[in-house]
C-alpha cells in the first residue's frame, strides 16, 4: 500500500492520506484529476472493484464530499478517494464508463443530494422519489422532522421525553 | 405507467389492423366505488360468517413488518388452519395487510392493488409505522398516518408483532365481520374524495386514474 502511495504520489496530487487498516488506506485527491486516477487505479493497479460511491454534505465549509471506494481483490486491500466539490454547483465527471453500475450510484446522488453527473444513463430519471419537489432530501439543510409534521398527517399524542431528565424523575422522584 | 400511457392512441395489432385504444375508458374504470349497504337479515349474517372464516390475504409485502408472514404461512403458527391464506393476485384477496412503515412510492402501488381488490375487502394495519409511523415518524419518505389513506379495520401494534399477536388480529378482524364492524370499504367509497384528497397530497406525481379496479 505504502509503495502504491508513493508511486501515485508522485503524479497525482493527492493528500490528507489516513491509513485507517493495514489494507484500506483514504486520501483526498483535487476534482480535476480525480477520474484520471480513478481510471489509472482501475487499469495499471488492479483496483477492479467500486464497491461504493457515496458523499457527505459538509454544509459548514459549502462542500460536497464523494467517496470512491475502490477494491483490490488481488491484493486484499481498499481504497478510499475522497474528492471535495462545490456545494453550490454540485457537479462531478461520471465515471459509468469505467464501471456500469456507477450510473445507478449517480442517479441517486443526483436525487438524494442533488450533485450532478452529466452524461451519466438516466440521471435525471427519479429513482426512489417519485415527484419530488423540494430540495433533495439528504442535504442537510433539508428539515426532514419539519417537511414530515407538514406533509404525512402525523397523529397528536407523541411525547418526547428527555432520557436524563426522565430517568432521574423515575428513578429519584423525591429530588 | 406514466400521464402518457393513459392518452389515446392509435395501436396496430399483429394482423395489422389498426385500431384506437382509449386507456381510460378500455383499461381502467372511472366509476367511483359504491356503498354497499349491508342488509340486517339472517342472510347477512351467514355471509359474514363465511366472509370472517376465509380470509385470504394479499402476498404484498410493502414493510419489514411482512416478514412476519413466512412464519404464519409455515407449520409452525400456521394460519391455514383458521381459514386464512396467501394469494398472489388483489383479484384473489379479500385482506391487504400493510406491513409495517409505507413509503410514498409504495403506497401509490398499494393504494392501486387495494382498489383491484374485489369487496368485501379488510385492511389490517400491522406494526407501530402504520399507526403513527413508528420508528420512521419523522421520515421525509414514509407516512404516518395509514388511515388517512385507505381505511384500516384493526391495527396490531409493536415494533414487529410477534407470530401470536397477528393471530390475536386476526381472530380480532373475524369479530368485527361477524358483528358486521368491518365495514372499511363502504367507509372508503363514503369518504372517497377525502382519501383521494389525502392520497394526492402525498403521491405529487399521480399517473393513474382516479380508480382503478
Amino acid at each position: 500500500m505504502k509503495e502504491l502511495l508513493k508511486d501515485i504520489k508522485k503524479r497525482y496530487d493527492i493528500s490528507m492520506i489516513v491509513h485507517q487498516r493495514p489494507d484500506e488506506v483514504f486520501a483526498t485527491v483535487n476534482k480535476e484529476e480525480a477520474v484520471a486516477l480513478i481510471t489509472h487505479l482501475r487499469d495499471h493497479e488492479g483496483f477492479t472493484h467500486l464497491v461504493l460511491l457515496t458523499a457527505v454534505d459538509w454544509l459548514e465549509d459549502g462542500k460536497f464530499q464523494l467517496t470512491y471506494l475502490l477494491n483490490n481483490d488481488a491484493k486484499r486491500n481498499d481504497l478510499g478517494l475522497r474528492v471535495m466539490i462545490d456545494r453550490e454547483e454540485a457537479t462531478m465527471e461520471s465515471i459509468h464508463h469505467l464501471w456500469e453500475q456507477a450510473a445507478t450510484y449517480q442517479r441517486e446522488l443526483k436525487e438524494m443530494f442533488g450533485i450532478d453527473f452529466p452524461g451519466s444513463p438516466r440521471v435525471n430519471e427519479s429513482f426512489i422519489l417519485e415527484g419530488w419537489h423540494d430540495i433533495p432530501p439528504y442535504r442537510r439543510d433539508f428539515d426532514t422532522k419539519k417537511y414530515s409534521e407538514e406533509t404525512y398527517f402525523p397523529r397528536p399524542g407523541r411525547v418526547t421525553h428527555d432520557p436524563a431528565e426522565y430517568m432521574k424523575k423515575k428513578l429519584y422522584p423525591e429530588e | 405507467m406514466s400521464m402518457k400511457d393513459l392518452e389515446k392512441r392509435t395501436v396496430t395489432g399483429p394482423d395489422g389492423e389498426q385500431f384506437e385504444v382509449d386507456p381510460m375508458q378500455d383499461y381502467f374504470c372511472q366509476e367511483t366505488p359504491q356503498v354497499h349497504k349491508p342488509s340486517n337479515r339472517i342472510w347477512e349474517k351467514f355471509l359474514n360468517w363465511a366472509r370472517a372464516e376465509s380470509l385470504w390475504i394479499l402476498g404484498f409485502g410493502t414493510g419489514c413488518g411482512a416478514i412476519e408472514m413466512r412464519p404464519l404461512m409455515t407449520p409452525r403458527f400456521d394460519a391455514y388452519r383458521y381459514g386464512i391464506q396467501w394469494r398472489p393476485t388483489p383479484r384473489q384477496s379479500n385482506l391487504f395487510i400493510i406491513g409495517g412503515y409505507m413509503s410514498v412510492k409504495t403506497l401509490k402501488r398499494a393504494i392501486r392493488s387495494y382498489e383491484q381488490m374485489q369487496g368485501p375487502k379488510f385492511v389490517v394495519g400491522l406494526g407501530s409505522c402504520t399507526i403513527n409511523g413508528g420508528m420512521y415518524w419523522d421520515s421525509y419518505n414514509t407516512i404516518n398516518r395509514l388511515d388517512h389513506y385507505l381505511p384500516v379495520d384493526v391495527y396490531i401494534a409493536g415494533c414487529m408483532p410477534r407470530p401470536e399477536s397477528l393471530l390475536a388480529g386476526f381472530e380480532e378482524l373475524k369479530k368485527l365481520i361477524k358483528a358486521g364492524k368491518a365495514e372499511g370499504q363502504n367507509l372508503y367509497a363514503e369518504n372517497f374524495e377525502w382519501y383521494k384528497k389525502n392520497q394526492k397530497q402525498i403521491i405529487k406525481d399521480w399517473d393513474m386514474p382516479d380508480y382503478n379496479w
